[in-house]
């Protein structure tokens, strides 16, 4: 294609692409008349009249909406983090025992991955919830003294407790996400190039002390991306927890739109929200990545 | 003379069918230089590389260093022999986030259990004969490849083997940096390290060999003198194999 007429498509791409704005606005602003409701966010201070059945920070119903939106994004970023944290050790056990020497967990866990990642989220997440924490009969069902307790009331470890609808999204979340991350592992083990196990085991050294001190130093920067991508699903896919009923930034925008009608404005918290959780993710990562590549020389 | 290596009747298939080893037998004094040669394909990188267990074999028997190995032989017993055969590769295969000091002192400290600083002196001492101690806190990637290769002779020295494999020590270097390799290994040859080397370099395997072993298709078709091999080679698929490389 010759310059020109590169330039020329380029700039019937932006006339398109404001052309799709314009309506849409046009469309947002005939809406917003017709409703009479206007747009602002000054209901934000206004009390917010339905009760939490979780929330990190003391939250009353007289409180405003504001403080609700903010014990949502708490119990976002709660589950969030707990999930990502999770996920990335089972993910890397499971990693690990897929490109390791014993044949019998390589076969499990392939099939352990396969089964997770072919599977709806939703479903897996009601799976936990509804066949997994509620259907727990009695008073208990895993217990090892003063340390965990796993009940139909959720999870209970070193003495503070989590409610079933949190346990049940940070287990979903988190065997989930580990299937997905089990898989960047195992790519980034296999980006070695095999010289480098040749190199050490002529050395003499065991497959362990391999493993440590050369295979991952140099499968580190190959994680990364994956595991970012992992990581921003994690958080997106975190807004499934209205499924379930825990309390989460999505489950109590839906709740206020319901009760005031503000839907464009809570979209637009909601999309700002897990525009700032994703790019901090982001940020974070690439922080982790550069000190990688600045160790490595 | 006290053989470092006895092979009896190695064979060896990748798959069903075709043999990459082949009944081979051979013995290596101490003290002498093998050098390896045959075609592309022939079985020369199998046979060095079930000698420090990196191939594992189907039949036969091999006595490393008074090590019998055979083909059940367990991990511990091949680590064994690993510590005390060193082994050079075509890629070099350095530790690309270690420097080259690292690179040689971490066998001695992780295998050997020496101290740092007695390992850190031997490397520099190593790294001497090599001619590259300048290089010494550099990384890998920082050095051409004849630097590396030195390096990496230097590495499979760190632990002071009584046997050394090469496997086309020289292949992925351009032409100007093949003799400051050649010449490193001529040296060792000089001191009288034993050693295995698979090369096409006809002028350091007339130089230095005591041996040459031919190889095609797995089998082993002549071990004779270099002044034999290169003047009056027994087998014609010798003979066609030197007027090729010639
Ligand atoms: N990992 C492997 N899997 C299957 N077949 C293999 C493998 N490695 C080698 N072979 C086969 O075994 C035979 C011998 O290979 P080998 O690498 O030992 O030859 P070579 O003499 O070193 O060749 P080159 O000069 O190309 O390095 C060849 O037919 C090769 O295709
Ligand atoms: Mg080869």
């Amino acid at each position: 294609m010759s310059k020109n007429k590169k330039i020329f498509f380029q700039i019937l791409l932006v006339f398109a692409v404001l052309g799709f704005l314009g309506i849409l606005i046009n469309n947002l602003i005939i809406n917003l008349t017709r409703t009479g409701i206007g747009f602002n966010f000054n209901w934000l201070t206004k009390p917010a009249s339905f009760s939490l059945a979780e929330h990190p920070l003391p939250y009353s119903p007289s409180d405003s909406y504001a403080w609700a939106l903010f014990m949502g994004w708490m119990n976002s970023l709660k589950v969030i983090i707990s999930s990502l944290v999770l996920a990335t050790c089972i993910g890397t056990l499971i990693g690990f025992l897929r490109v390791g020497k014993n044949s019998f967990f390589r076969i499990i866990t392939a099939g352990y991955i396969t089964v997770i990642r072919q599977t709806p989220l939703l479903i897996q997440l009601m799976c936990w919830y509804f066949v997994g924490f509620l259907s727990i009969r009695n008073n208990s069902f895993l217990n090892i003294t003063n340390i965990l307790n796993i009940s139909n009331k959720g999870i209970e470890l070193f003495g503070f407790s989590f409610s079933s609808e949190f346990s049940a999204l940070l287990v979903g979340l988190s065997i989930f996400s580990s299937a997905f991350i089990a898989e960047v592992i195992r790519g980034g083990i296999q980006s070695v190039p095999l010289g480098q196990w040749e190199a050490f085991r002529s050395l003499g050294i065991s497959e362990k002390h391999g493993f440590i001190k050369i295979i991952i130093p140099q499968a580190l920067p190959a994680f990364i991306p994956g595991l970012t991508s992992q990581y921003l699903n994690l958080a997106k896919n975190s807004t499934l927890a209205i499924a379930i009923g825990y309390a989460d930034i999505y489950a109590i925008n839906d709740t206020i739109i319901n009760q005031t009608g503000r839907a464009v404005e809570c979209f637009i918290i909601l999309l700002c929200s897990f525009l700032i959780l994703n790019l901090l993710i982001t940020k974070i990562m690439g922080i982790i990545d550069k000190s990688i590549m600045k160790s490595r020389i | 003379m006290k053989p470092i290596l006895t092979a009896k009747n190695l064979t060896k298939s990748y798959a069903k069918g075709i043999l990459a080893l082949n009944e081979v037998s051979f013995t290596l004094d101490q003290g002498k230089v093998l050098v390896v040669m045959g075609p592309s394909g022939s079985g020369k990188s199998t046979l060095i590389r079930t000698i420090n267990g990196l191939e594992t074999f189907d039949k036969g028997e091999l006595n490393v260093l008074g090590i019998k190995i055979s083909a059940d032989s367990d991990e511990r017993k091949i680590q064994k022999v690993r510590r005390r055969v060193g082994m050079v590769f075509q890629q070099f295969n350095l530790f690309p986030h270690l420097s080259i000091l690292e690179n040689i002192t971490l066998a001695p400290i992780q295998v050997q259990k020496r101290n740092k600083k007695e390992a850190e002196e031997y490397g520099m001492n190593l790294l001497c004969q090599m001619g590259i101690e300048s290089h010494a806190k550099k990384y890998p990637g920082q050095l051409s490849g004849g630097e590396q290769q030195r390096v990496a002779i230097a590495r499979s020295l760190a632990l002071k083997p009584e046997l050394l494999l090469f496997d086309e020590p020289t292949s992925a270097l351009d032409p100007e940096r093949i003799n400051e390799v050649l010449d490193a290994m001529r040296r060792l040859a000089d001191q009288g390290m034993t050693m295995i080397v698979v090369t096409h370099e006809i002028k350091f395997a007339k130089e230095v060999s005591d041996q040459v072993l031919f190889i095609d298709s797995g089998k082993i078709l002549e071990i004779s003198s270099p002044e034999v091999f290169f003047s009056n080679a027994s087998h014609e698929r010798s003979r066609k194999f030197l007027n090729q490389i010639n």
